[in-house]
């Protein structure tokens, strides 16, 4: 089975510990506290950090020196046979998500459209911007990205689907994937590469896509004129190289968002798994001061890129007077493909 | 036309009367897997004393007569054992009375569930009843008539507790009220301070008379329901889980369920925990509630909520539809099952039970449980769907359920809405007086056993 690589030098000559000081959900008294507990993880010793981490993948992010704290951390706990979220969880998220030969494949030739596991992607990839990849369309567990695993600190569920998934779509011949989850997109870059799995095909990030298609339809688009707020996902944490595709999107289809405390790199999570690992208490915390922070930057509407997120949050954000809404959404309607009230 | 069809047609019309081939062969069987066995005639009375000519004449002819809601126990509780008439009680369908302030209605016998649930939803939007987990066509009468429960049962008891007066006929003819309407204008009690008679009617499947009216206790309809499902792969914590839980005093419904397939649900048992509030801040402060009295199960990792944002709308209809998609599952619709009441202490072994069964017979299982009145016992429900088309399998299905019935005697349990079988081995079990207390009742109200004849018998 494949092996993370980790480089235990650069940690441990580290100087930020921004993986671990930047932290929203713990807490460290400085560098030498949060650089001690970083070691201890690495020297597979019993750490607070294994049992606080609410497994954002943040820190993934965080560490500029291209050392995948998290990987470790989530490593470490399987290590140590810890459980994130409740035992029954974790094993009911391994058998919904197994392989069972129900998946769906399009006309594939070149190009595959990568929906996942989550059928709400199946609905986004259609209309005029994906015109000429809607039909070649895949889903389903076979072509999963296996990375939501890591939320439940078992990677060697990743490290034995992985593998398979990219055989699934080498067996389809395809040169590249559209992956239409920052998560599809982030395994087959940051987590196959921090796991030395090659992929024998192009993984292209659903963002650049649109933004290309947007760009081609520049004569269609009526600028919006609304101000959002946008959430963030955990995954884009792995690819944070991709964020400044959805500001590129948002000037181009005339939406404005302004400055809030959580955005960027201090984005809140959406607080899902939060729930599931560690209660409803900070789950609903992260959650009102995020949608607090929302409305105090102006927002009328709360654009995601995740459709977990947008499960997550939705009915929340709506009772307080937000409209959700997915990112490839508000380019439908920016064309005038979708009216702005059907948006739900 | 025979002498009897004659009398039929001048008591209820043309139009209420059949002894047509197709027609005896649909009434001759229920979805279950119990033998089919044909009526000679389907009668469908309009009002009461319709019914009473009805019995009165069954008297003189001495042939049998199956009172029949809408024939869906899947036990074989309306299959006409002995031939005879099915009373189809489906046209007399009136909302007779709402007392909104007294929170009671007044049914006619074969008044569906459906109806009353769209008449109060129009016109009493503030009021509701235990609607139970069955097609919205099945009947009040008939649920009270074989204790059924429904989504209040963990809150109120079976829905037959839930009777507030019966209008009945006797077998023997005699037009009877039950309770306070025997008294007064008022449905307000089936029973208290009288004694209570409601008990020689309430449970007997149809063979102590025909229930033609019924007054049902109406309950508060809060603006908002919610659900919360928790995720457990330890068994022998479920009775503890589920006494926190009832601790609470404040939850609507709790059902208790496990089945192979899908696979997100293998290995696990599932707690769905139905609450109602008129505010997004009651609903709030009752999840908070549920959350924070299973926190140790969480904390030990043993047990934690699943994300439920888009099942919710199932879990939340009213009646479920989970069930007739479980029937499909093998193909050919089939589902049937052995409802135990028992107490909530011995789900672990019911649950083992559920799955030996499933792998001796090779058959498809789920698994639910009810709570009922906050705990004192639950509904166990030991579930095998089939193919009806495959005759091997439901012999297989029947022979499981006959042994989860000896096995829940066994274990002190009562089968709900017993086959004649199992009335069988209930009666065999019983304490010889009670026994014979039950047998001389029945005999005494009809005496020439012509009331659903094959069922509450010894010798049937």
């Amino acid at each position: 089975m494949v092996q993370l690589k980790f480089d235990q030098k650069v940690c441990a000559s580290c100087r930020s510990a921004d993986c671990l000081l930047k932290c929203q959900y713990i807490t460290f008294a400085g560098h030498k506290e949060a650089h001690g507990e970083m070691m201890k993880v690495m020297k597979g010793k019993d750490s607070r950090v294994l049992t606080e981490c609410v497994t954002c993948y943040a820190c993934e992010e965080y560490c500029t020196r291209g050392n995948h704290p998290f990987y470790l951390i989530s490593e470490k706990r399987e290590e140590k046979g810890m459980f994130t979220a409740p035992r029954p969880i974790t094993t009911q998220w391994k058998n919904m998500t197994s392989m069972q030969g129900k998946y769906l494949v399009g006309n594939v030739k070149d190009t595959a459209l990568s929906c996942c596991y989550l059928p709400e992607l199946g609905q986004l990839g259609t209309g005029e911007i994906f015109k000429d990849v809607a039909s070649a369309q895949v889903f389903g567990a076979e072509f999963m990205c296996p990375a939501v695993h890591s939320h439940f600190a078992r990677m060697s569920v990743i490290k034995e689907r992985l593998p398979m998934v990219i055989e699934n779509y080498r067996k389809l011949g395809v040169k590249e994937v559209i992956c239409m989850h920052d998560e599809c997109y982030g395994t087959l870059t940051s987590i196959a590469s921090a796991y030395g799995i090659e992929v024998p095909f192009t993984p292209i990030y659903y963002l650049d896509f649109v933004l290309q298609r947007m760009k081609e339809l520049k004569d269609r688009i009526k600028p919006l004129n609304i101000t959002v707020a946008y959430q963030r996902s955990c995954s884009n944490r792995l690819i944070p190289d991709k964020l400044p595709v959805v500001k590129k999107i948002f000037q181009l289809i005339g939406v404005k968002v302004p400055k809030r405390k959580y955005q960027g790199e201090n984005a809140l999570c959406c607080a899902e798994i939060i729930r599931s690992v560690s209660g409803y208490k900070l789950a609903d915390d992260v959650q009102k001061r995020n949608i607090d922070d929302m409305l105090a930057a102006g927002a009328e509407y709360c654009v995601f890129n995740c459709p977990a997120c947008q499960t997550s949050l939705s009915e929340k954000v709506t009772r307080r007077g937000l409209k959700p809404v997915h990112i490839i959404d508000l380019c439908k309607m920016a064309i005038g493909e979708k009216e702005r009230e059907a948006v739900s | 036309m025979s002498d009897i069809r004659k009398s039929l047609v001048e008591i209820v019309g043309e139009r209420g009367v059949s002894d047509a081939p197709e027609e005896l062969w649909f009434y001759s069987r229920d979805p279950g897997v119990l033998t089919p066995h044909k009526p000679d005639y389907v009668v469908a009375p309009k009002t009461t004393e319709e019914v009473q000519k009805i019995v009165q004449l069954a008297n003189q002819e001495n042939i049998p007569v199956v009172p029949m809601g809408n024939g869906m126990s899947l036990a074989g509780l309306v299959i006409p054992l002995k031939g005879g008439i099915v009373l189809d009680m489906k046209r007399m369908n009136k909302i007779l009375e709402v007392n909104a302030m007294a929170r009671y209605v007044v049914v006619e016998g074969g008044t569906s569930q459906g109806a009353l649930k769209a008449y109060l939803q129009k016109h009493h939007p503030t009021l509701r009843h235990s609607i139970p987990d069955a097609p919205s066509t099945t009947t009040i009468a008939a649920n009270v008539s074989l204790h059924g429960q429904g989504r209040l049962t963990n809150q109120y008891g079976f829905n037959s507790d839930m009777v507030t007066g019966l209008e009945v006929v006797l077998p023997t003819g005699e037009i009877c009220r039950i309770g306070s309407p025997s008294i007064g204008p008022y449905w307000i009690s089936k029973g208290p301070t009288l004694p209570d008679l409601s008990g020689l009617f309430l449970g007997w499947l149809g063979c102590t008379g025909v229930i033609t009216k019924v007054g049902l206790k109406l309950y508060p309809n809060k603006k908002i329901r919610d659900a919360e499902l928790f995720v457990t792969d330890r068994v022998d914590l479920i009775p503890h889980i589920l006494y926190k839980l009832t601790h609470l005093e404040m939850l609507e419904d709790i059902n208790v369920w496990f089945q192979p397939k899908p696979l997100m649900f293998m290995g696990n048992y599932h707690i769905t925990v139905f609450f109602t509030g008129d505010t997004e801040e009651e609903i709030e402060f009752k999840r908070k509630m549920i959350w924070d009295c299973l926190q140790e199960y969480m904390d030990s990792k043993d047990g934690g909520f699943m994300s439920i944002s888009y099942m919710k709308p199932m879990l939340l209809e009213m009646p479920g539809r989970n069930i007739a998609d479980f029937a499909d599952v093998p193909k050919g619709g089939g589902f049937e099952y052995s409802g135990p009441i028992a107490p909530i202490e011995h789900f672990p072994q019911y649950a083992a039970k559920v799955v030996e069964l499933a792998a001796k017979y090779n058959v498809l299982y789920a698994s639910t449980a009810r709570l009922i009145s906050g705990g004192h016992a639950m509904m166990y429900s030991i579930s095998f769907a089939f193919n009806r088309n495959d005759k091997a399998m439901m012999e297989r299905v029947e022979k499981a359920l006959d042994e989860a019935t000896s096995f829940a005697l066994g274990m002190g349990g009562i089968p709900w809405k017993p086959n004649f079988k199992e009335q069988k081995m209930l009666l065999q079990k019983m304490e010889p007086n009670a026994r014979k207390l039950l047998l001389m009742i029945k005999k005494n109200l009809d005496p020439q056993g012509i009331m659903n004849p094959g069922n509450w018998e010894v010798n049937a």
